[in-house]
């Protein structure tokens, strides 16, 4: 699957979606085929505030846990509770209905360390 | 730099196959294939293909061979005629099991006893240094042996097309030596893992390798598919199968671990017996313990909690596919394990109310 162009990446295999100063967060088809099935996730409470690099949460498949990041700062605005039940959303569309959380952007600035598409893909060919 | 992974005579039908591979306990082995909540329910459903070749076999031979492995063992091997088998636990002398296996006789003087992959190299040492008897011969045929497990309500009717030997009617438990796969001296025996009817068949490890297409061909119309190792757990897991390095181990004795059905005090004596009669007589301290866990899953390690008060880990502990509710077991402390008893799992960092249930958790009747 290619990766979608108009998302930003991250090396933690997460992708955000960009609308104004709100950012959608989720995991990387590579992040989920590591992964395999998807059996829990874990989010954090709605107006929990974050720093740059912070873990605010975890995803949890039948064999292995791995923890969710934000690379941006700033305050949760919406958590995707559809998940609770229906995880295996984060491997059927991890790009559209596997959306983890929003977060409300403190500091624009930090995207610009985000990676695109195109480096993305880069990156995860020269072996993470 | 470390030793490369060791092989069976399988892995490039898995590479074919597009598996996961990944390093178990030294060997390259397939985790999944297609995904292990899909190939799970396709065991239960229907029947899948295991390659269980990085288990051991060692063989036991001579008149003395029933009273060696009868030594050295917990289950009475007295009770196993020819062509049945038991299951069966390695004890040492605290009465720890050293390895949960199966023993199977081959013959009047002629015992195979299956053991795990992870501790091919300690039981044979163990069982070579023990053996109390020279008239009984242990023989590590490890490296001599593939091994495939067919398991599901079609992995009879499977094994069945491509032998020989009438295996239909052989008996749970049941061993006979016969062709499979178009090779001859295989060794089909009706047990498995998975809580499920079916074979695990031993081939001679230098004719293996065209058996998993031949054994594929033949299952197609029974809707066969290729199964991995996380699966293999999670469907073992389920009928609440103990794992060696999770759920026993050299300081879990049988009692503990809720195998004193497998333990046979009355049969003579053992190593480990005079420490099993201590510590039933001083009354056993924990149990192993099926716990059904909200929200989370348990991981091994995880503390269980009884209020505020620490009383056990969890030893495994996964999404059941076939029920969709997070299963564990774990020691729990004697006091705690009734069936309905309220815990409280430590899952890093945070707690998850857990209950006790009456194993297994998967029955075929549900």
């Amino acid at each position: 699957m290619s990766n979608p162009r108009n998302l930003k990446y991250t090396e933690e295999h997460e992708w955000l979606l960009v609308e104004g100063d709100v950012v959608t967060i989720g995991v990387t088809w590579h992040a989920q085929d590591q992964l395999g099935d998807v059996v829990f996730v874990d989010l954090p409470e709605v107006d929990a505030d974050f720093a740059a690099g912070d873990v605010i949460g975890e995803v949890e498949s039948v064999k292995a846990v791995s923890e969710i990041y934000t690379p941006v700062s700033g305050a949760v605005v919406e958590v995707n509770e559809e998940l609770d039940g229906a995880e295996d959303l984060v491997n059927q569309d991890p790009y559209g209905d596997g959306w983890m959380v929003k977060i409300k952007l403190d500091h624009p600035g930090e995207l610009e360390a985000l990676m695109s598409a195109e480096a993305y893909e880069a990156f995860c060919e020269g072996g993470e | 730099m470390a030793p490369a992974l060791r092989r069976t005579p399988f892995f490039d039908c898995h590479v074919a196959a597009g598996a996961r591979l990944i390093d178990f306990g030294g060997w390259e082995m397939p985790v999944q294939y297609t995904g292990i909540q899909q190939e799970h329910r396709a065991v239960r459903a229907g029947v899948g293909l295991f390659d269980v070749s990085h288990m051991g076999e060692v063989f036991v031979r001579g008149p003395g061979a029933q009273a060696a492995i009868n030594h050295m063992t917990s289950n009475d091997l007295a009770r196993v005629g020819v062509g049945a088998s038991q299951y069966s636990a390695i004890l040492n002398p605290r009465g720890g099991i050293v390895d949960d296996v199966f023993v199977y006789r081959l013959g009047d003087q002629e015992y195979l006893i299956c053991v795990n992959a992870s501790n091919r190299d300690k039981d044979f040492a163990w069982l070579s240094e023990h053996n109390p008897s020279p008239d009984a011969e242990f023989v590590d045929e490890g490296a001599d042996w593939a091994q495939l497990a067919l398991q599901g309500p079609q992995g009879v009717a499977v094994t069945q097309a491509l032998t020989g030997a009438p295996v239909s009617d052989l008996p749970r438990g049941g061993i006979v030596r016969a062709d499979f796969g178009g090779v001859q001296d295989c060794l089909l025996a009706r047990t498995g893992y998975t809580g499920e009817d079916g074979f695990e068949v031993f081939i001679p490890q230098a004719q293996a390798a065209p058996v998993w297409d031949q054994v594929m061909d033949a299952g197609g119309a029974h809707g066969i598919v290729p199964v991995g190792l996380g699966a293999r757990d999670t469907l073992r897991l389920e009928v609440k199968n103990v794992l060696y390095g999770n759920d026993i181990s050299d300081d879990t004795t049988p009692y503990e671990a809720r195998l004193g059905w497998i333990t046979k005090l009355d049969k003579g004596d053992f190593i480990g017996r005079e420490a099993l009669v201590a510590q039933r007589t001083a009354g056993v301290p924990r149990f192993l313990t099926a716990l059904v866990v909200d929200k989370r899953i348990g991981r091994p390690h995880n503390r269980i909690l009884s209020g505020e008060t620490p009383i056990g880990e969890i030893t495994s502990g996964t999404r059941s596919p076939s029920l969709g509710t997070n299963i564990a077991l774990g020691y729990v402390a004697r006091g705690h394990g009734r069936p309905g008893t309220p815990l409280q799992v430590d899952v890093r960092g945070k707690l998850a109310s857990a209950t006790v249930v009456k194993p297994p958790f998967y029955t075929r009747a549900t």
